[in-house]
Order: C-alpha cells, then structure tokens, then sequence
C-alpha cells in the first residue's frame, strides 16, 4: 500500500484518472519528486487524456508547482506586510549570506533555493516561512536561522527539525460565539433534521446571516438560489483558501473548530440537498490536511457523514479535500471552482453563478469557513438568537485576525458595530496611525477614522486587521501589497495583468527615488481604470490600498519624489558616466545633475 | 444575483447610446450591437466563437454599471452607453496596455494594416504608448512550413486557442504562466509548431487579430497601404460586414 501510494500510478489510480483530479495529482506527484518534469507532465497528460499543452497550463499557474528544477530545501519566506515589520527581509538575507545562495536561485550543488511567497497566514506568530510547501516555521529569529542554515548543510530532513519550531499557536484573545464554546459534533445537524430544509433555511433566512469571506452575500438567498436550481447532483463547498494577506482566522477555526466547520458544511447540504461536499484547502495551509481528514474519519465512524446521516434515510452527504498550490485568486468562487475541476483557476464568465451552475457545472453553493461555523451555531441557538447580536444590517459575530504593531496580535471575536478604536484598545495598539481592514483588498483607515465601526454598513471585512505605527512608511505598506497583486494576478484580462505590473514598475520607481509627481497621477488613473474594467472582483480591489493611501497619507509618498515635478525615469548622470570615462571629461559641464 | 436571467431568454430592445437595438434570446450586449451594425470596440471577441471576456475593451456601462458587452446579457430596457469620452477614454488605456506589455512595431510587422490592435488604435485615437515600454522576451517558433508563430505580437486574446478546439477539434494552443509571465504554448512533444497537428487551413491558422500566428511567404502579397484597414477605419468595417 505505502509503495503503491509512493509512485506515480500510484498518485494516479488514487485519483481514478480522473482529469478533474489533475490539481490534486500534480501536488502529489510534486510532493515525491520535488518539481514536475516536462516528460513527467507528458505522461500524466497522457493518462489522463488531456494535451499535454493544457497539463503544462495547469501546472504553470500555481506559484507551488515547479516545472524546472527546485532545491532540495525550497526555503519560502512569507512575504506579508507584518513578516516585513519583523524583519523577515534581513533575515532571508542573512539565511542566504549563510548558505551562500542567491535569494530566487538555486544552489550550484541543487541543495536548496530560498524565495519569498505570499502571506502564508501566520501573521501573528512571524515572521514565518514555508518549507517545501508542507512544512511552516514560525517565529523567525536570527538564532533559528543560524540554525536552519546548519540543518541544511547537513541534509537533515525537516521532519527532524525541532518540533517547536513548526509550532503554530491558535492565539486566541477574545472568543465570543465561534471562538467559544462549541456545540458537540452532531448537535447542529440534530437540530437541523428536526427542523427539516426549508425550515432550516427560514431559519437561516430569520438569522440575517451574510457571507464572511467579504462580499456579504446573504447566505440564505444563496443557498435558496442553489436549492431551486435543477441539475442532477448539488454541492456544498467550502472555501478555505484564506489568501488574503493579514488573515488567519480560518486556520484557527480548521485547527481547533473543524467539527463546527464541517458540521455548516452538512447542514447545507440537507438544505440545498447535496450528496457531496469540497473543501479547498490553501496550499500553504496543507500541515492542517492531515488533522482535518481524522475529523472527517471521526464523523464518518459516528453517523455524522457518509450514508443516512444520523440514521436520516436519504440524507446522504460526505466532503473530500481538495488542496490548493499557492493561488490568490483561488479565493474567487469560480476560479476556486476552476481550480477544484483541475483547471487554472481563472475566475469563470458570471453569470451563470455557481448556484446555478458550478462545480462540474451542477448547482453549487460556496461558503466561507467562518459562514459554516455561523450555520452551525444558527443551527443549535435559532435564527432570531443571531439577528439580536450585531446591528441591522450585519448580523452575529466577526473573527478578526489582528497582527502588526500591537502588544496583543491574534484572533479577537466582535458582534459586528464594534468600534476601531475599542479593537485597537483591545490588542495593545499605540501610537496607531493606520489600520488596514480586509487585507489589501479592503480599506485602509486613518487615525481620524478609528471612531467608524466594522459592518457591512460602515467597515466590511474578510477578517484581516493589520495595525501600522506612526514609524511606519504607509508607502512601503502600499507598495509590498502592490508587488502582492502583481504576483497574484491571473493573468486573464488586461488591466488586471498589466495595470498591476504597471502600478509596481511606478511605486519600484518612487521607492529608488526617480519618481515624479506625474507618476502618482498614473497611479490614480489606473487605479480608476482597474476599478471600472477587470474580469473580477480582485482585479478591481488590487489598487484599494494605493488609493487609500494616497489619499491619506500623501506626504509618504512626496518623501519618496526627488522633486514634486517632472524629474526623469533614471539615473541621467550615471548613464553619462560611461561617455565620462571615454572623454576623460569630470568637469562640471560634463555632470548632467548640474546642468540647470 | 440573477434576476434578469428569465427575461435574457426572451427578445427585446434596449438602447445604445440612445439608438434602439433590437436582440435575440440569449444574445450578449455585443452580440447584438454588432449584427445591427454598431460598432463596440472589442479584440478577443469573435462573432463565431464563445466569449472569453478578457481583453476588456468592450466594457461599456450598463444602467451605470461597467460591464464586458460581450458577456453581459442583452435584457429589455437596458440603458448601455459606449460610445462616450469615459469608455474610449478607458479603451485607448487598455490598447496602450497591450502595445508596451508585448513588442509591437508596427512599421516592420508583415500585419500592419490587417491588424486590429493596430486598426482599433488608431479609431480610439492613440498616438503614443504613454507608459513605458516592457519590452519582454518573447519566443518565436518559425519551426513550422506554412506557419510562423511570433509571441511578441500575441495580445493573449484566446481566439486561436478557441479555434483549434472548437472549430478543428485540435487543442494546439493553451494558455500558460500567471500575471505578466501569462503565455501561448502549443501542443506538441516538443512545444514547437512543427510537431503540432496544426495546419495551413485550420481555423487557429486563420483567426490571429494581430500579427503572432502568420502564413509564411504571403506577407506582402497586398502592399501595404491597400490592405483591409489602410481603406477603411475598423468602426465602418463592422457596420459594412453586417448582413
């Protein structure tokens, strides 16, 4: 069994062969031989029926999908805006001055290669990296990486690794209802059964419940929508592709809440009717696979999935596992729905919307982790319960993932109306000067805005709450989540694919010094026209934190401009150095800088 | 969420840029706009083939809201302004977009004149790429007979990759990469044309808008000059080739 699972037909015959499985099979196949091989993509193309040109396709769009060879350690620091504010940078220099390797190259000897990745979501506990994309350390210090240079040398496996150091602590805060006390495996779906479908989903309807992934979506008009829609399978998916950069929250409730998580996930399926259920789970989140599938085993073994659930005849529902490979945009229904059919997750043409037809284009319902969590509470405490906790619009609780400049980063749990200022009370942040909600995506607020309060209403948010010190350069902030954007784009339209490049070449320009006012403009008119004109909604958020900060924290950005006018793109007198040299000119005419 | 689906299946009119347009069930803003002879910028859409919505250069504004109108369901009483300063505003950024993200020379491209990156430039007035150049290194398989395939000129629109496997039955091309690094690769053993399946007379031969896909030694068979759009400016063309 071990040795079949170990090769390549074994990878392939788990997965039936089946091309809507390729995802999955090109991060197994990965996971043996450290990168994939053209020769290698041939023949798994060729086994499961698909070019060869479109197995290339696939595995070319996932940042964790290697088709040259890689080293033998792939060393990933999280790049995150909070890793940076505890010195990851100098400490991926200094791991590299160690070993003596060049950050994004591979060592002569093929060891090792030592890059950055986006957020791997362990904001709290960084700066942190990724090993081989299955093994997370945390905690950065110079003395760990003192260590892992030595670990390295020595070939040693990280799985003998000191165990604390891929430690990862829940840093729970403030629990209310989701971080609380949870119902026994079981209890949801018993009061679910009891109440029967649709009661079920007036229920969910009375709870006011909305979407916690960001959009707000009203869960029961999804699910409505899904449950009305003919086809003849339903699914129930749960998105767990927590990329956006500063969130965490999902990871805490997968690590120690899967059974409330998974229980959300059934109770969807007695409502839409679903016989089976996905969860994507994010790459950089794959150490959880193992703990998530004994739960899963667990619930089987006690009735709570597999045939007639709870002795319910007819109600029939079991969830499997789908692991991402390092894609933002995954987090975007329908490319996550792209990526769980084995495709490039390339968000889909909308409508029709995935209620109507998603996954294998049957009715799809996709929830966010924390919006399953909620369902079971609903389910157990009732509808109404739930409408009296936050305000009118923006019902029950919000997990907020909270790192950067304060004494107490972690998880904190607020009926929604919760002020800014109280959170920033409650964390230990001083001296604040900006607070980045929902992640780049969302909104970056001033310190004349700590009175404003989280909901749909006034502030939305995905989770993420990344606080800023007033020693902080709000233009570093906005051009790491930049670069982010940049690297997270899809590639598919053209505003998104250039328009990023193009905000990142402007703000790379400003950093060295050789921007002008005119480029700050540039970036407001791209800003604009990614607003008016992407594919997807990502693409549309990917200039939310220039905007913002530009518009409160202009000074930040003038620092950076040699002059408020025109100044060239480069250097002009190092260019001339050369002409310098062949003349044997040094006078002050021959200095272009002095020329006026 | 889709509450004008049910109405999208009936026929109907709605206005563009205060003209009536009638539609058929099922049909897109631009489906419709163009066999009644309107003209909306577009790159990546092809009368023949499904929408693949990325090149956004028909973006228009539906009841004020922004949209591609070659995936946005006509639906009756639908106010679409296109033909406004805003959106060609929009437009011609997005072409100057695709022009400094490739390498397009146009004086010294075998294309110019067919082209319709060049020809749609030219109606939205740009006169400069106004950001500044990428200049990417980008392949070029000349490894085929009949076929020249020049990555430097592909705009990423999809339709060949649509052709060959909606019209040939073939699958030559595929997109690959993510973000800027997105590219064309082709089918074959060996990645290049020549090993490809690919031939003179398969539609993906035939359906490049720019100069990336080209029939060899036929480039100047029409002087440039009196080629399809030195006569007439690509806006006329759609309304004349309308039935």
């Amino acid at each position: 069994m071990v040795i079949e699972h170990m090769t390549l037909d074994g990878v392939l015959s788990r997965y039936k062969r089946d091309p809507h499985n390729l995802v999955q099979i090109l991060r197994e196949v990965q996971n043996l031989t450290g990168w994939i091989p053209r020769d290698q993509l041939k023949v798994i193309a060729g086994e499961l029926s698909l070019t060869v040109a479109h197995v290339e396709g696939v595995a070319g769009f996932y940042r964790f999908f290697h088709t040259q060879p890689v080293g033998a350690y792939r060393v990933l620091f999280s790049d995150n805006i909070t890793d940076r504010m505890l010195g990851s940078e100098s400490l991926l220099q200094e791991l590299c001055r160690l070993l003596k390797v060049k950050p994004n190259q591979i060592r002569a000897d093929g060891r090792v290669s030592v890059s950055t990745t986006s957020c791997t979501g362990l904001c709290e506990q960084g700066p942190a990296a990724l090993i081989n994309h299955q093994h997370v350390i945390t905690r950065l210090t110079s003395e760990r990486i003192e260590q892992l240079a030595t670990l390295i040398e020595q070939q040693v496996p990280p799985t003998q690794w000191p165990t604390e150091w891929s430690q990862v602590d829940d840093s729970i805060r403030l629990a209310d209802i989701k971080l609380g006390l949870q119902p026994a495996p079981g209890q949801g779906i018993t009061a679910a059964l009891a109440r029967g479908p649709q009661a079920m989903l007036d229920d969910i309807k009375r709870s006011k419940l909305r979407g916690r992934g960001g959009a707000g979506y009203a869960t029961a008009t999804k699910w409505q929508l899904c449950r009305n829609a003919t086809g003849h399978t339903h699914y129930v998916v749960c998105n767990a592709d927590e990329g956006e950069p500063g969130t965490f929250k999902d990871r805490v409730l997968l690590n120690s809440y899967a059974d409330t998580v998974f229980e959300g996930m059934t109770i969807a399926a007695h409502v839409v009717g679903a016989k089976r259920g996905l969860m994507y789970l994010r790459g950089e989140y794959s150490y959880l696979l193992e703990h998530l599938q004994s739960v899963l085993l667990r619930r089987r073994q006690h009735g709570l999935l597999g045939i007639a659930i709870l002795g319910q005849s007819g109600f029939d529902f079991d969830i499997e596992i789908h692991v991402g490979a390092g894609a933002y945009v995954c987090g975007e229904e329908s490319a996550l729905i792209e990526s769980l059919e084995g495709k490039r997750g390339t968000p889909r043409i909308r409508p029709p919307f995935p209620v109507e037809s998603g996954y294998l284009g049957q009715p799809t319902t996709v929830n966010n982790v924390e919006t399953f969590s909620a369902v079971t509470h609903i389910a157990v405490n009732g509808g109404a319960w739930w409408a009296g906790i936050g305000t009118a619009q923006s019902t029950g609780t919000k997990i907020h993932s909270i790192s950067g400049d304060c004494e107490r980063p972690g998880l904190y749990e607020y009926p929604f109306g919760t002020r800014i200022g109280r959170i920033l009370e409650d964390c230990g942040a001083r001296d604040t000067q900006a607070v980045q909600v929902g992640g780049p995506s969302g909104v970056c607020l001033s310190a004349s805005e700590f009175g404003r309060r989280i909901g749909f209403e006034d502030v939305p948010t995905a989770g993420a709450f990344m606080v800023f010190n007033r020693s902080r350069d709000m233009f570093e902030v906005a051009r790491n989540f930049a670069h982010f954007f940049a690297h997270e784009s899809c590639g598919f339209c053209t505003p998104c694919r250039v328009g990023t490049e193009l905000v990142v070449r402007r703000l790379d320009k400003l950093k060295l010094g050789y921007g002008s006012s005119e480029d700050v403009q540039v970036l407001f008119e791209l800003d604009k026209l990614m607003h008016g004109t992407t594919h997807c909604g990502l693409g549309a958020a990917a200039c939310n934190p220039l905007r913002d900060t530009i518009a409160k924290f202009r000074p930040a950005y003038e620092r950076h401009l040699k002059s408020l006018h025109f100044v060239p793109g480069f250097d002009m007198d190092a260019e001339v150095s050369k002409a310098r040299l062949a003349t044997g000119r040094d006078d002050i005419a021959a200095h272009l800088e002095n020329l006026s | 969420m889709n509450i004008n689906r049910i109405d999208a299946l009936s026929p109907g009119t709605f206005s563009l840029d205060g003209q009536e347009v009638e539609f058929g069930p099922g049909q897109t803003i631009l489906q419709a706009a163009t066999s009644a002879g309107h003209y909306i910028p577009h790159l990546c859409w092809h009368p023949d083939f499904s929408a693949n919505g990325s090149c956004r250069l028909c973006t228009v504004k539906v009841n004020g809201r922004s949209g591609a109108a070659c995936t946005v369901q006509a639906a009756s009483g639908q106010n679409v302004e296109s033909n406004t300063d805003e959106l060609n505003a929009q437009r011609k950024t997005l072409l100057q977009m695709l022009f400094v993200e490739g390498n397009h020379f146009c004086p010294s491209c075998e294309k110019s004149g067919n082209c319709l990156l060049q020809a749609t430039a030219y109606e939205m007035g740009m006169k400069g790429p106004h950001f500044e150049e990428f200049y990417p290194d980008r392949l070029v398989d000349a490894s085929h007979p009949d076929l020249m395939l020049d990555l430097n000129r592909c705009i990423l629109c999809g339709l060949c990759v649509r052709a060959s496997s909606e019209v040939d039955g073939k699958q030559v091309f595929a997109i690959n990469g993510h973000g800027i690094d997105t590219h064309l690769v082709v089918n074959s053993p060996s990645g290049r044309l020549v090993d490809s399946s690919i031939s003179l007379n398969d539609c993906a031969s035939n359906i490049c808008p720019v100069g990336a896909i080209l029939h060899k030694r036929t480039g100047f068979t029409t002087p440039i000059g009196q080629r399809r759009f030195d006569i007439k400016p690509v806006s006329q063309l759609v309304k004349e080739d309308t039935p």
